[in-house]
């Protein structure tokens, strides 16, 4: 038997991983992929609470946070198009038109 | 004991896999090391018993949002990506406070406790099979979460369609210039 701090510890891990790269990044596409990441160690946290509570709920949350990153990136990856058409670029830091 | 060994030879790839994602110069790879990783995050759904989520991991995840992602990537300029810098000025920053989150969140985990177990033991799942198990639960006490769900989906098809539509009186920029105010007529 597998103690759940285990799953506990890696979901902590990848989600920093996550972070790390959505803070480092420049590239705006990489940086939704981080996104990806950090939702996916969310889902690892509430499928082994799910198992480890004999409980159904964290499974059908997990359902339901799939499809909001699906949304989420049909939407993100509409405004990086949006973004590339109008500005030909994909960094985020050279996105600084509101800069004062 | 052998579930143990698989768990850590998931556990090994993700992290790898993900600190390779995160590090790679080719946006290209960074996607095929997530696809990847996602592959392992199913064999640990399995491995905690949630077969349906497996399945919805593979095919969703690695299916349609990674292929949607390589579609972005293939249309913005990937070539430019492998000679400009990957990260930002001063990412020592963020490095260190993703690391000291990290610390804040092991720390936490210390002193988790379990709740009260609830009625889906892994031999009821198992007599009822996970899907229909799952179904039930979706479709009796989470049916307007699920209806919730559905029209977030839908708007955000929508959404995403007139986002990336080209509008036909906007005018596309000068090719060679990248910034600047948006004209009409194609003059600047």
């Amino acid at each position: 038997m597998i103690p759940v701090t285990w799953y506990l510890a890696l979901s902590v891990i990848l989600f920093s991983i996550g972070m790390y790269g959505f803070l480092t990044r420049r590239n705006v596409i990489i940086m939704f992929l981080c996104i990806e990441l950090m939702l996916n160690a969310a889902n690892l946290n509430f499928v082994a609470f799910s198992h480890y509570l004999t409980d159904l709920r964290g499974q059908v949350m997990t359902f339901f946070i799939i499809a909001v990153a699906a949304a989420e990136a049909a939407i993100g990856l509409g405004i990086v198009v949006a973004l590339y058409r109008n500005r030909r670029t994909v960094y985020s830091d050279e996105i600084n038109e509101l800069r004062g | 004991m052998l579930s143990k060994f698989i768990f850590l030879y998931c556990a090994l790839m993700i992290v790898t896999t993900g600190i390779l994602a995160v590090r790679f110069r080719n946006p290209v790879h960074s996607v095929l090391a997530v696809l990847v990783l996602f592959f392992h995050m199913a064999g640990l759904y399995l491995l905690l018993n949630a077969e349906f989520l497996a399945a919805v991991q593979i095919i969703v995840y690695a299916g349609a949002i990674l292929v949607l992602y390589l579609f972005v990537l293939f249309l913005v300029n990937i070539r430019e990506e492998i000679t400009t810098k990957r990260f930002v000025e001063n990412h020592n920053i963020s490095k260190f406070i993703s690391f000291l989150v990290f610390l804040m969140l092991i720390a936490v985990t210390q002193s988790f406790r379990l709740g009260v177990p609830g009625e889906w033991t892994t031999d009821a799942i198992n007599q009822a099979t996970h899907t229909k198990a799952l179904g039930i639960e979706i479709f009796t006490s989470y049916i307007l979460p699920f209806e919730i769900i559905a029209l977030i989906l839908l708007v955000a098809v929508v959404g995403g369609i007139l986002l990336a539509k080209q509008d036909k009186q906007e005018v596309v920029m000068a090719p060679d210039e990248g910034s600047g105010p948006l004209t009409k007529g194609g003059q600047k």
